[in-house]
């Protein structure tokens, strides 16, 4: 695939992407992308956002050799990519710091925000609270319900959390929420969508946000190993830290990149929100992807333990990654994260995000297939202090 | 000349300004959508928008995602929807337009959705989350079956977006009253007048005012500064209000009238 920069103009990476909105969002989407590319190239801005990044979120983040995980699975070397550790305690506070600063510039004092897990709800209502902006974060009534530490944490840092109830009351709706919110007050609202969805600018501008995991990655990698690692394994609902950890591998064409999608209760119940596995293309949230949808074109709603992970359609650029078969794309279910999670917390010490015990999971698969010789890169995109409530639930159930 | 053209000339002569209803297909039902299409050209209806229900709808309020729902439910598809236009044909000629969302239309095959919809009697397309910037893939087809592309203006269009709007705008433009979603709140008629001196001195195609307008009074007030009002959620609030009752197709008939009445004044 070289070099050749996407997306094109229109937004588009290869068939996917673009910008499929209604008219009243359009002027704000064509001002965004104006102001993002300018700022893109402004030096001030660039310093301005790598300070805030390492003096405030905490970068570089730690790339860790996980020796008790190597060792009992016998096979590859991994490193966990500890994004866990970066302030509010996931990778989105990466995308939420940027998406901040670019609203500042363009003078908006208003932003707005949907989420699932919750955590990229925080990381909105964090910078909403360090720039003095004002902050609602839609989030669906069922997550609210799955993920109350986080809403109790948005709350106290000033944000309003509005719960929707329309669907199935999880991110999509809530994000179809939002859409109409920023539709409604588009003059003074800035809309900081936390994944590499949506209608261009968004895709482009959030990948490049979180593409600070993968140049850390590199930089760390070559210096403890003084070489690249043999695969990326990142988890993927809407995939910003997995994109954020494979974009600046992309031209490595000995990297491989492995996203792992969420199979729920297994792809053949139905009860799952693998939109790549197992979903057909089409249009939503502004964009051209893979969703999950009957043969009417009605999107489905997505099902996953891990609430970040519940959506239906899966970031562009990952379509294109599929169609060109640059990344692969797995899924695990439920039960095999759960373990994943479990086993992580005991074996190091580090309690991931249910989302991230995905890509912990099919590590757990790949690594022993893998001679000693290999390396695997996981992206540990967030912790898992949110989830103890429903590992809680299951370890009754069960 | 298209029914959408004819119908718009033919009211200019008389002066008139034109009744465009939206309905959602297959809210109650599929049955009462179809009997009530015909029941409001009776009534005196210019124009259908006939709403294909889509599962998120973001630019639509509570009332017609509600509807929307209601409708997915009782089994509303787009082959259904088209079917039901084709027999309202052999005993209508109201301009019907298909409103809604891109994804449906995109599954069903965008080539196949234009020819069926040229057989089945389908004068125009508005699918709000096509922008100009992407609607060639489906115009290719609508296009070339003489199906007009009804293109949106939104309060929040600049000047130099319009004139690139309406070069390839066909049948009429629908200008969005109110920066928001479907029946929430109630346009300013200020700012509608200065967006229609705004439209009118770069295109002379049609326009059609909708969004938040729900009364007579609205449209009696309204209508003088385009050359049509778009009623959409007030019908579907009647027609959730009144789904179970023997006379809702009449009810629905009346406010029709007394839409047309005022318009009339």
């Amino acid at each position: 695939m070289g070099t050749r920069t996407l997306p094109d103009k229109k937004g588009h990476f290869g068939t996917f992407g673009g910008r499929y909105a209604s008219e009243t969002l359009m002027p704000a989407l064509i001002e965004l992308e104006a102001a993002y590319l300018k700022a893109r190239k402004d030096r001030t801005f660039k310093d301005e956002f790598h300070r805030f990044l390492t003096q405030y979120a905490g970068r570089e983040t730690p790339l860790y050799y996980a020796r008790r995980l190597t060792e009992k699975l016998g096979g590859a070397k991994i490193y966990l990519k500890r994004e866990d550790l970066n302030h509010t305690g996931s990778h989105k506070i990466n995308n939420t710091l940027g998406q901040a600063l670019l609203a500042r510039r363009m003078e908006k004092r208003r932003v707005i925000a949907e989420t699932g897990a919750g955590q990229h709800g925080v990381a909105t209502a964090t910078v909403a609270a360090l720039f003095g902006m004002e902050c609602r974060v839609f989030m669906g009534e069922e997550d609210i319900r799955r993920q109350a530490p986080n809403v109790f944490r948005m709350k106290i840092l000033g944000a309003e959390v509005v719960p929707v109830h329309s669907g199935t009351a999880t991110l999509k709706d809530a994000m179809n929420e939002a859409m109409r919110q920023w539709v409604t007050r588009v003059r003074d609202t800035f809309y900081v969508i936390g994944s590499t969805a949506g209608p261009h600018p968004y895709p482009m501008m959030v990948r490049d946000f979180q593409s600070v995991i993968g140049t850390e990655t590199k930089r760390q990698i070559l210096k403890q190993e003084g070489r690249l690692p043999d695969f990326l394994i990142a988890c993927v609902g809407g995939g910003s830290n997995a994109m954020g950890l494979f974009y600046p591998f992309r031209n490595d064409s000995a990297v491989a990149m492995i996203g792992v999608e969420a199979a729920g209760k297994g792809i053949a119940t139905g009860l799952h929100a693998a939109s790549i596995s197992a979903g057909r293309v089409g249009v939503l949230h502004g964009n051209k992807t893979y969703l999950l949808q009957d043969n009417q074109g009605q999107v489905h709603d997505a099902y996953s333990i891990a609430a970040g992970l519940d959506y239906p359609g899966v970031g562009p650029e990952h379509g294109h990654f599929h169609e060109t078969g640059r990344a692969r794309y797995v899924n695990v279910t439920d039960e095999e994260a759960v373990r994943a999670f479990m086993d992580l917390s005991r074996l190091e010490g580090i309690i991931p995000a249910m989302e991230s015990a995905h890509a912990v999971a099919y590590a757990a698969k790949l690594a022993p297939t893998l001679g000693k010789d290999k390396i695997i890169v996981i992206n540990l995109s967030g912790r898992g202090d949110k989830d103890a409530a429903v590992i809680a639930e299951n370890m009754e159930e069960n | 000349m298209g029914r959408i053209k004819k119908k718009f000339n033919s009211l200019k002569k008389k002066n008139r300004k034109a009744l465009v209803v939206y309905l959602t297909a297959g809210d109650p039902n599929p049955a009462k959508t179809e009997e009530m299409i015909l029941a409001l050209d009776k009534a005196g209806v210019d124009i259908l928008e006939i709403g294909v229900p889509f599962s998120d709808p973001t630019a639509d309020g509570p009332i017609i995602q509600a509807a929307a729902q209601r409708a997915l439910k009782q089994g509303a598809t787009l082959e259904g929807i088209l079917d039901m236009i084709a027999r309202v044909r052999k005993t209508s000629d109201i301009p019907i337009v298909l409103f809604g969302y891109y994804n449906p239309v995109f599954t069903y095959g965008n080539k196949r959705f234009s020819v069926r919809a040229k057989e089945a009697g389908v004068d125009g397309v508005l699918v709000v989350d096509l922008p100009p910037e992407e609607s060639g893939e489906l115009r290719q087809f609508t296009d070339r079956e003489g199906i007009d592309f009804i293109s949106l203006i939104a309060p929040t269009t600049g000047d130099k977006r319009i004139k690139g709007i309406v070069k390839r705008a066909s049948g009429f433009l629908y200008y969005i009253s109110l920066t928001g979603v479907t029946g929430t709140a109630k346009p300013e008629v200020s700012h509608i007048r200065r967006d229609m001196e705004r439209i009118r001195e770069i295109s002379s195609l049609p326009v059609a005012v909708g969004f938040g307008i729900s009364t007579p009074e609205q449209a009696r007030e309204i209508a003088p500064l385009a050359d049509g009002i778009v009623v959409g959620s007030a019908f579907v609030k009647l027609i959730e209000e009144n789904s179970g009752k023997s006379d809702l197709v009449e009810t629905v008939s009346s406010f029709a009238r007394d839409l047309k009445t005022a318009l009339s004044q």
